[in-house]
C-alpha cells in the first residue's frame, strides 16, 4: 500500500513538474485563436477525475503552488482555485462514477472556465484594475474552446501515466461486466 | 470505515484550503524582500536552466504551432503592412529634410543625450517562461543580474516597448509587460503635447489606454504614442525617451469624465516574441537604486513611483 502511495507521489510530482515547465516554456507561448491553451486546469481536473478527490485536490494545490512559485504570481492563488477544481473533479468521479468518453471535455471546459473566473474575481477582489468586461469574457470563451480540443489527448495520457496504479477504471470495469455476461442484469434467470 | 474515508477527505481540503488562504495572506501583508518572495527568486533561479532548456527543446513544435496561426494573419497583415509602407515612405521622404535641419541644431546647442538611449547598453535575452493567464502579463528571461540587469530596466523589441524588469535572480528575470494589470507608463502623443499614462485593457492583449488626457486635447486615429521619458524631479521614468508605445486607434469621449479615454494598439505584439532586450544602465542612478531595493509591486499594491 506504502509502495504505491510512494509511486502515486512520484509520478503526480513529476508531472505537476513537467505539466508547468511545458505549459510556461511553450504552450503559453504558442497564440490560437488569439489567446493561449492552459493545460493546468485540464491535468488537474484528469487526477481528479482518475484517482479521487484527495489525489485531485492535491495535485491541484502542487500544481497551483508551482506556478505561482515559477512566474512569481500572487502565491496561494492559483493553489486555491486548482483545489476547488480537483476536489470537485474527484467527487464527481467518487459520487457518479462517470463512464461516458465526453465526460473529459465537458469537465475540462467547467475546469478552465472556473480557474478563469475564479482568478478574475480573486484579482479583482484583491485590487486588480477593472477589467474590459466584454473583451475578458471572450479571452475566457476562447480559452476553453481550445482547451475543449486539448481535453481528450491530455486526460488519455494522465490516465496512460497513472492507469497502473489506479485500483479500477470506469470504463474497463463496465466493458467487462458487459462482455463477460456474468454481470449484465440480461444474462439472470 | 465510511467515515474514515469521509473524515479524511474532508481533512484534506480543509487543510489544503487553509494553506492556501495562509500563504496568499502572508504574500500580501510581507514587505518586497520577504521571505515568501525570497522563496520564489529562489524556485526561480532553480527553475531558470530547466525553462531554459525546455523553451529550447519544444521550439520546433512552438514553431510549427505558430506557423499554422501566422498563416492564417499572413494575408490580412501584408495588405496592412503594404498600405503603411506606401505611407511612410512618404513621410520618410520629408522627415529626411526635417532630421538635416535637427542634425545642424542640435550640434549648435550641444543638446545633451546623456538620459535618452545612448546612455543603455542592450542585452538580447531569450524568452524562457511565459504566464498562461490574461492577468499575468509577465514572462521570465535568461538575462539576470550576472549580465547587470537591474530592477525596473526597460525592456523593448525592434517595434517598441515591451515592458521593465520587475525581479532579478543571477541568470534570469521577470519582466512585466505593458499588458499586465500592474503596468503603467508615462507617454506623450509626438508634435501634440498631448501626455498621459499608457495603461491596460485588462483582458484585452491587444489594447492599451491612454489615460489622464484632457478633453480639450485633440488625438486622432493613426498618432503614435511615444514614451515620454521625463528626467525632471525627484520623480523621474523609468523609460528613457521616445520610445515607440503603439499607435492610437480610437478615443472615447466620456461625457461623465473629465479625461479622454485613447486606445492604443501596441506596436510589439506581446504574445508572439522569443528575443527581447534589456536597456541596461552601466551605473544605475542612486534614485534608480534606492527604488531598486523596494522590489516590484503586485495586484492591490501600487507602487509608488512615476512608471
Amino acid at each position: 500500500m506504502n509502495a504505491v502511495i510512494v509511486q502515486y507521489g512520484v509520478r503526480l510530482s513529476l508531472l505537476a513538474l513537467v505539466t508547468v515547465l511545458v505549459q510556461t516554456a511553450a504552450v503559453s507561448q504558442v497564440s490560437l485563436l488569439g489567446v493561449t491553451a492552459d493545460l493546468l486546469p485540464l491535468i488537474v481536473m484528469s487526477v481528479g477525475l482518475l484517482a479521487g478527490s484527495i489525489a485531485g485536490s492535491v495535485m491541484g494545490f502542487a500544481t497551483g503552488l508551482l506556478v505561482d512559485l515559477a512566474l512569481l504570481q500572487t502565491l496561494g492563488l492559483s493553489s486555491l482555485i486548482y483545489v476547488g477544481i480537483g476536489y470537485g473533479a474527484g467527487r464527481l468521479r467518487e459520487l457518479r462514477d462517470p463512464a461516458h468518453a465526453l465526460i473529459p471535455v465537458a469537465v475540462g471546459a467547467a475546469a478552465t472556465a472556473i480557474y478563469q473566473v475564479g482568478l478574475s474575481v480573486m484579482l479583482f477582489l484583491l485590487g486588480a484594475k477593472a477589467p474590459d468586461g466584454l473583451s475578458l469574457l471572450r479571452q475566457i470563451l476562447l480559452t476553453v474552446i481550445v482547451n475543449v480540443v486539448l481535453a481528450i489527448p491530455i486526460y488519455a495520457g494522465v490516465r496512460r501515466l497513472l492507469e497502473p496504479l489506479l485500483p479500477y477504471d470506469p470504463r474497463r470495469r463496465r466493458r467487462r461486466a458487459y462482455t463477460t455476461g456474468g454481470l449484465s442484469p440480461i444474462s439472470r434467470g | 470505515m465510511y467515515d474514515k474515508k469521509v473524515r479524511r477527505r474532508r481533512a484534506v481540503l480543509v487543510s489544503l484550503v487553509g494553506l492556501s488562504l495562509l500563504l496568499l495572506t502572508a504574500y500580501f501583508g510581507e514587505s518586497a524582500g520577504g521571505p515568501l518572495r525570497a522563496i520564489q527568486r529562489g524556485v526561480l533561479e532553480v527553475l531558470a536552466p530547466l525553462e531554459d532548456g525546455a523553451s529550447r527543446a519544444l521550439k520546433p513544435a512552438r514553431d510549427l504551432f505558430g506557423w499554422f496561426g501566422d498563416t492564417l494573419h499572413a494575408k490580412k497583415e501584408r495588405n496592412a503592412l503594404r498600405k503603411e509602407n506606401a505611407q511612410l515612405r512618404m513621410e520618410a521622404i520629408g522627415k529626411q529634410v526635417e532630421d538635416r535641419q535637427i542634425a545642424e541644431l542640435k550640434s549648435m546647442v550641444a543638446l545633451d543625450q546623456k538620459n535618452g538611449l545612448a546612455a543603455y547598453k542592450a542585452k538580447a535575452a531569450r524568452v524562457i517562461a511565459r504566464s498562461p493567464t490574461v492577468w499575468y502579463a509577465t514572462i521570465n528571461v535568461d538575462k539576470g543580474s550576472n549580465d547587470g540587469v537591474h530592477v525596473n530596466d526597460p525592456v523593448v523589441t525592434g517595434d517598441g516597448v515591451v515592458g521593465k524588469i520587475t525581479s532579478v535572480t543571477g541568470d534570469a528575470s521577470l519582466v512585466t509587460l505593458v499588458t499586465d494589470q500592474s503596468s503603467g507608463i508615462s507617454a506623450q502623443v509626438p508634435n501634440t503635447g498631448v501626455s498621459g499614462i499608457v495603461e491596460p485593457a485588462v483582458g484585452n492583449p491587444n489594447d492599451l489606454l491612454l489615460d489622464f488626457v484632457s478633453r480639450s486635447s485633440r488625438i486622432h486615429a493613426g498618432q503614435p504614442v511615444v514614451t515620454a521619458g521625463s528626467r525632471s524631479g525627484r520623480l523621474e521614468s523609468l523609460f528613457p525617451p521616445d520610445i515607440p508605445i503603439g499607435v492610437v486607434t480610437k478615443v472615447d469621449q466620456q461625457e461623465v469624465s473629465l479625461y479622454q479615454r485613447v486606445h492604443i494598439r501596441p506596436y510589439a505584439d506581446v504574445r508572439r516574441f522569443t528575443f527581447v532586450q534589456v536597456l541596461t544602465r552601466p551605473k544605475a542612478p542612486p534614485s534608480l537604486v534606492a527604488r531598486n531595493q523596494s522590489g516590484p509591486a503586485r495586484a492591490g499594491k501600487p507602487s509608488a513611483q512615476l512608471p
